[in-house]
């Protein structure tokens, strides 16, 4: 466990989680919600869980990425609140 | 809403990632058992990479490489290669999924250890792989063309 390495990670992370709640376009939410899971993921395998990283980085980033691109498909694309 | 994607770029890019996906996959489910990851991240790799050639290939190719009603074939598949496995331990007087009961009496409880759990993380990454996809299939179809 490196200190400074949890502490930036962390910061980037909390900037991109208010990101993806603060963005009007949806797609662009979901790209950030993509690289929240893979900073998460990182996070993850820095303090030793590699497997639950590699589970993160494969659905998270991955899998839950492509399934909200389809749910969008059938939504507008601007968020309304 | 899936239509073949224009642009060489993204063919040749998709061509070139899918087979390294799909063994980079393989091999994670093959090794799951004394290495990160396992039959639950490879078989969702391997999703991913059918999911990469329904969005760069189009409906109709697709299909062709991966028919849509052979994921609910793959989930079930993979559900009795678990279940089968599970029950033959039972059969012979273990506890559930205990491979050191399997039924081939010769080899050692190690060595039936350490294949049973192969087999079981093959029957897994076979569902995950399945049932993903089956899952997409399913919201992409009910989706409005766009």
């Amino acid at each position: 466990m490196i200190w400074q390495l949890d502490f930036w990670l962390m910061l980037v992370l909390i900037g991109v989680a208010v990101l993806a709640l603060r963005l009007r376009d949806l797609l662009a939410a979901v790209v950030a919600l993509g690289a929240y899971s893979f900073l998460m993921a990182l996070l993850f395998s820095e303090l030793g869980a590699v497997d639950v990283a590699f589970t993160e980085v494969v659905l998270g980033a991955g899998v839950v990425s492509v399934l909200l691109v389809f749910a969008l498909f059938s939504l507008d694309r601007r968020s309304s609140d | 809403m899936i239509h073949r994607y224009q642009g060489v770029v993204v063919e040749l890019v998709s061509r070139a990632v899918v087979p390294a996906i799909q063994v980079f996959a393989l091999y994670i489910i093959t090794h799951g058992h004394y290495s990160p990851g396992g039959g639950f991240q490879g078989g969702a790799l391997l999703a991913a990479s059918i999911l990469l050639l329904r969005f760069t290939q189009g409906r109709k190719e697709s299909y062709r490489r991966f028919p849509p009603g052979a994921g609910f074939a793959l989930a079930a598949l993979g559900l009795l290669i678990f279940l089968l496995v599970g029950l033959a331990s039972v059969a012979r007087g273990g506890s559930f999924l205990d491979y050191a009961y399997l039924p081939w009496p010769w080899a050692s409880p190690e060595t039936l250890r350490y294949y049973g759990i192969l087999v079981v993380e093959a029957g897994i990454a076979l569902t995950v792989w399945g049932t993903l996809v089956v899952v997409f299939d399913q919201v992409g179809t009910r989706t409005r063309d766009v």
